[in-house]
């Protein structure tokens, strides 16, 4: 049985291909396709781009599709390709990183009464033998999320906000809203009344808030000062002293105050030393050594904060930092491998979380900021949370709830309906 | 690439120092060869005859491990994979995760063209650029082939990005590819049962092809048969499942294929990963819970090694911090983020226009100035050499100075007095404790502007021209 094919419907299946192109190619009957003229190996002319070949092979191509056989074509050539009746069989596999030989350092934030404290529950971070969520070694510790409490009304992005206007004025409320409420795993208070420059509380007041806040939760809690350098110490000295025994995380000894002091306190009153750095892996190194060596700090009692800069704000430079940081512990720097925590409130700081709508007018419309904002957090942590971070000091409830439905999908301890991949070609959305 | 020191390059190169490729030293172009700043083609002597052998070598050992895939033509055709590298410090990823977003052919011609004109205009502005998104998928729903073409058809003719053809069937993919043979789309996708037709269809049409399954072995598989068949632009599809455990493990199949196709230079399966977050609205229905989880899932495979993805939500809240997301993996970190110093034009002042103070912090110096030149304010710009750092950590960390200021415009030659009417320069609000150091330096009047630059119109309004004192 013989088809025939004219020069005209090749011309509109050829498409775009000139058809003037097709002088020298002659085309008989069953799609004959005479090369006579051109003098060389088509197989070899279409590599080299002739245009007369490269004709001559899509005309072969659209045969084959059409159902031809083109390997009988006179003066065709055999197809540049094979055809394959069988799948050929392989086996995949990959290796496991033999060079992630040290664990991260496991560190117990908060205290039960048998340790001395008053807490009922403890949180522990770190302990990984490999980068988050990776098939190398078993997590032991989901990431963990503490969410902020600031000792007097702040100024907050609008969608932050609308959450707490109720407990605005009493840090315990606040507390107990956002571990009764919000799923909060530990809470921070921020003793930023603190601050000479804000409303200079005393470091006796501060203690008092703290105390407050242990009364009104259960869960482990963050001390974190004012970031005034000069008076951090001495709050936090004050402050870890009425929080004896309760392994709070104290937040922070940096390079750039006495930390020797915020040292000495962790280690009198049983706490832990947030050893703080402003995006510099060197800075990291050099100052979790003085804790350790010069300062007598014990391993178990190091988180590290190498900083956190908000999504298009720096966060390259925060995500590669702490990639960078957790990669050297898991080979083997000892003074590197701590478990880190990420002030993941900073995204607030970007103005697609909190502007009405870009400045510039030649953007695409931001659309509302109510959802611009969470989702600025939830990236950011996010992201961190690839790197190696731990532990999540945050602030919008939805973004916590986000952030720990991922981050524990990834851990391995979500459950899910089965799923069929197809579907979505054909789904109507 | 298999080689990696410039050494071992330098040894395929003519050695003779020419400087045509603009280096002084072949040695020199060699590094720049393994960091991938320069091309082979950048050496005029390595393409003459007598060199070919060498040449040829050299292309196949500076190769990038994961093998990279055009899709598209023209200005708007993309390139996805190309990588050497497993974390971006460790030199920098190359060609940015393709950003796709979906049509079907069940909506309503006017429906498509305004979808695809709402993908085809986004843009945020960005460090002196506009991000985008990058390519449109036109989903198979109607089942019908005839009708997938009309959609295609469509949609080529409301735009030149490039396309992904979705569907299982090959009688669907090959109807579109009729309508776009001439526009190198992405076929979507062949499986194990599928494969011979759409391998067919891949040869024939000369386009690349997504192979899809979650098996990694039928994975390896199905890219050996179609290397063995001739097609080398793959792609490949472990499946996203978007929750639980199988989403877990489809991170961890990113993270094999990407270890094997890098680290142990496995060639069989080093082709470009796609990710599917659209999945995410399969399971949600709410647009906000769908597109929230949608964002998350971009973002962890934007983050691990998906090399091109599928979307669906147009919502802004998805997409900006998608571009972001995608801007802050694959910005070069070896580039210097820094402006040229130096007192700069802002539309077109005259004695009574301001002028403004930043920093040559490429970030604030393109956001202050994309700020003010939107908002059409015209002004000089001066922007300081602070070593390329940001205002707040600059003035805590002194790069940002009185006297850095004062010789900012000592350098430009500025004359206050020949081109201002006020004599008064406005400080970053970040900045604001400077003011009595500028004041003394510059003898010049110093307004304290807001915290954010964006927010410079609205101040203006107040504050300027300035009160006389
Ligand atoms: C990224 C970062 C860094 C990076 C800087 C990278 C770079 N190229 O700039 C690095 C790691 C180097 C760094 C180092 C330090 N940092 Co730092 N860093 C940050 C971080 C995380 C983000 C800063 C940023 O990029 N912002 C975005 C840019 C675009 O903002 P911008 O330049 O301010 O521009 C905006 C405004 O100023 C305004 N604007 C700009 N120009 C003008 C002009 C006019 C007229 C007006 C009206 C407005 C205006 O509009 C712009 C857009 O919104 C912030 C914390 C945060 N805010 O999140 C800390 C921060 C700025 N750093 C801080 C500090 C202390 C330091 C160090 C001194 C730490 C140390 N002890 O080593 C060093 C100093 C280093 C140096 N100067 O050499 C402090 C500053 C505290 C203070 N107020 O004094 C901050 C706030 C962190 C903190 N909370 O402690 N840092
Ligand atoms: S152009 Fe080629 S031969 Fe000449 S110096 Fe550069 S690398 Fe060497």
């Amino acid at each position: 049985m013989t088809k025939k094919i004219k020069l005209s419907e090749l011309g509109s299946l050829l498409g775009g291909l000139d058809i003037e192109a097709l002088e020298g190619v002659k085309i008989e009957g069953d799609v004959e396709i005479d090369l006579g003229q051109m003098g060389l190996n088509p197989q070899m002319a279409y590599a080299l781009g002739h245009e007369t070949a490269q004709i001559a092979f899509h005309l072969m191509n659209i045969s084959k599709i059409l159902g031809y056989p083109v390997g009988q074509m006179p003066g065709a050539p055999a197809p540049a390709t094979k055809r394959l009746s069988k799948l050929i069989e392989s086996k995949f596999s990959v290796g496991r990183m033999e060079e992630w030989k040290t664990n991260i350092q496991e560190v117990v934030l908060g205290a039960t009464s048998s340790d001395g404290g008053s807490r009922k529950s403890t949180v522990t971070l770190g302990g990984e033998g490999a980068l988050p969520y990776y098939f190398d070694a078993a997590m032991p510790h989901r990431n963990h999320i503490t969410m902020d409490v600031f000792d007097m009304p702040i100024n907050m992005a609008k969608a932050v906000k609308g959450n707490y206007e109720d407990v605005i004025n009493s840090p315990p409320e606040w507390a107990k809203k956002v571990v009764r409420d919000f799923g909060a795993d530990m809470v921070t208070i921020h003793l930023i009344s603190t601050d000479p420059n804000i409303k200079d509380t005393s470091p006796s007041d501060a203690a008092r808030t703290v105390e407050d806040v242990l009364q009104a939760v259960d869960v482990p809690i963050v001390i974190g000062g004012s970031g005034n350098p000069e008076k951090d110490p001495a709050v936090l000295e004050k402050a870890a002293e009425s929080a004896e025994g309760e392994r709070c995380l104290l937040a922070s000894a940096s390079l750039n105050l006495d930390y020797a002091r915020i040292a000495e306190a962790a280690k009198k009153y049983n706490h832990v030393v947030l050893s703080w750095t402003q995006l510099e892996i060197n800075a990291q190194k050099e100052l979790n050594r003085k804790l350790i060596k010069q300062c007598g700090v014990a391993r178990e009692n190091i988180i590290m904060d190498p900083t956190t800069a908000a999504l298009g704000y720096g966060l390259d430079y925060a995500y590669t930092n702490m990639e960078r940081i957790r990669l050297a512990g898991l080979t083997g720097d000892t003074e590197l491998n701590f478990p880190m925590s990420s002030g993941t409130t900073n995204a607030w700081g970007a103005r697609e979380a909190w502007m009405v709508s870009s400045p510039l007018k030649e953007d695409s419309d931001w659309g509302a900021r109510e959802y611009r904002g969470p989702i600025w957090e939830i990236i950011t942590g996010l992201t961190l949370s690839l790197a190696g971070n731990d532990l999540f000091m945050m602030m919008h409830p939805t973004a916590v709830q986000v952030l720990k439905e991922i981050t524990q999908t990834l851990y391995g301890s979500k459950e899910a309906e089965p799923f069929n991949l197809e579907n979505w070609v054909s789904a109507v959305i | 690439m298999k080689l990696n020191s410039p050494l071992q390059v330098y040894k395929y190169l003519p050695q003779i120092n020419c400087a045509e490729c603009g280096d002084t030293t072949c040695m020199a172009f060699a590094a720049h060869l393994i960091d991938r700043s320069k091309k082979l083609e950048n050496c005029p002597p390595l393409l003459k005859d007598e060199y070919k052998k060498k040449y040829m070598e050299l292309q196949v050992l500076i190769a990038p491990e994961i093998r990279d895939v055009t899709i598209g033509i023209g200005e708007h055709a993309k390139k996805i994979g190309g990588d050497d590298i497993i974390y971006r410090h460790q030199l920098t990823f190359f060609n940015p995760t393709a950003l796709a977003y979906d049509v079907w052919d069940t909506m309503a011609d006017s429906e498509l063209v305004e979808r695809v004109n709402k993908i085809q205009n986004f843009r945020k502005f960005y460090v002196g650029k506009f991000l985008r998104v990058d390519m449109v998928a036109v989903r198979c729903v109607s089942g019908d082939a005839l009708r997938f073409a009309g959609a295609v058809k469509k949609v080529s003719e409301t735009t030149k990005l490039p396309l992904i053809l979705c569907s299982f069937d090959p009688a669907v993919l090959k109807a579109g590819l009729e309508v776009v043979r001439d526009k190198n789309p992405l076929i979507y996708a062949a499986t194990e049962n599928n494969w011979g037709e759409v391998s067919e269809l891949a040869l024939n049409y000369k386009v690349p092809v997504v192979l899809f399954s979650t098996d990694l072995d039928k994975l390896k598989s199905l890219a050996l048969t179609f290397r063995e068949m001739g097609i080398k632009d793959l792609v490949l599809d472990p499946g996203t499942y978007p929750q639980g455990k199988q989403m877990k493990e489809t991170f961890d199949r990113f993270i094999k294929l990407r270890r094997a196709g890098i680290k142990e230079g496995q060639k069989d399966i080093a082709y470009p990963i796609m990710a599917v977050p659209l999945n995410s609205w399969i399971v949600y229905k709410d647009v906000v819970t769908a597109s929230y989880w949608e964002t998350v899932l971009a973002s962890v495979f934007t983050v691990r090694y998906g090399d091109i993805m599928i979307l669906h939500s147009l919502e802004p809240y998805a997409m900006l911090p998608e571009v972001h997301i995608r801007d802050t993996i694959y910005t070069d970190p070896r580039t210097p983020v820094k402006v040229a110093p130096g007192v700069n034009v802002v539309g077109s002042p005259t004695k009574d226009s301001p002028v403004i103070i930043t920093t040559n912090f490429a970030l604030t110096y393109y956001t202050v100035e994309s700020d003010l030149s939107s908002n059409k304010i015209n002004c000089y710009l001066a922007a300081v050499d602070t070593d390329g750092i940001g205002v707040e950590a600059a003035v805590a960390g002194g790069q940002l100075t009185a006297a850095k200021i004062k010789d900012t415009f000592q350098k430009a030659n500025f004359d206050f007095k020949e081109k201002t009417t006020y004599g008064t320069l406005i400080l970053p609000g970040l900045a604001a404790r400077l003011q009595g150091d500028v004041e003394d330096a510059t003898e010049l009047r110093v307004l304290i502007g807001p915290p954010d630059s964006g927010r410079i119109p609205g101040w203006m309004e107040k504050n300027w021209p300035p009160k006389q004192k």
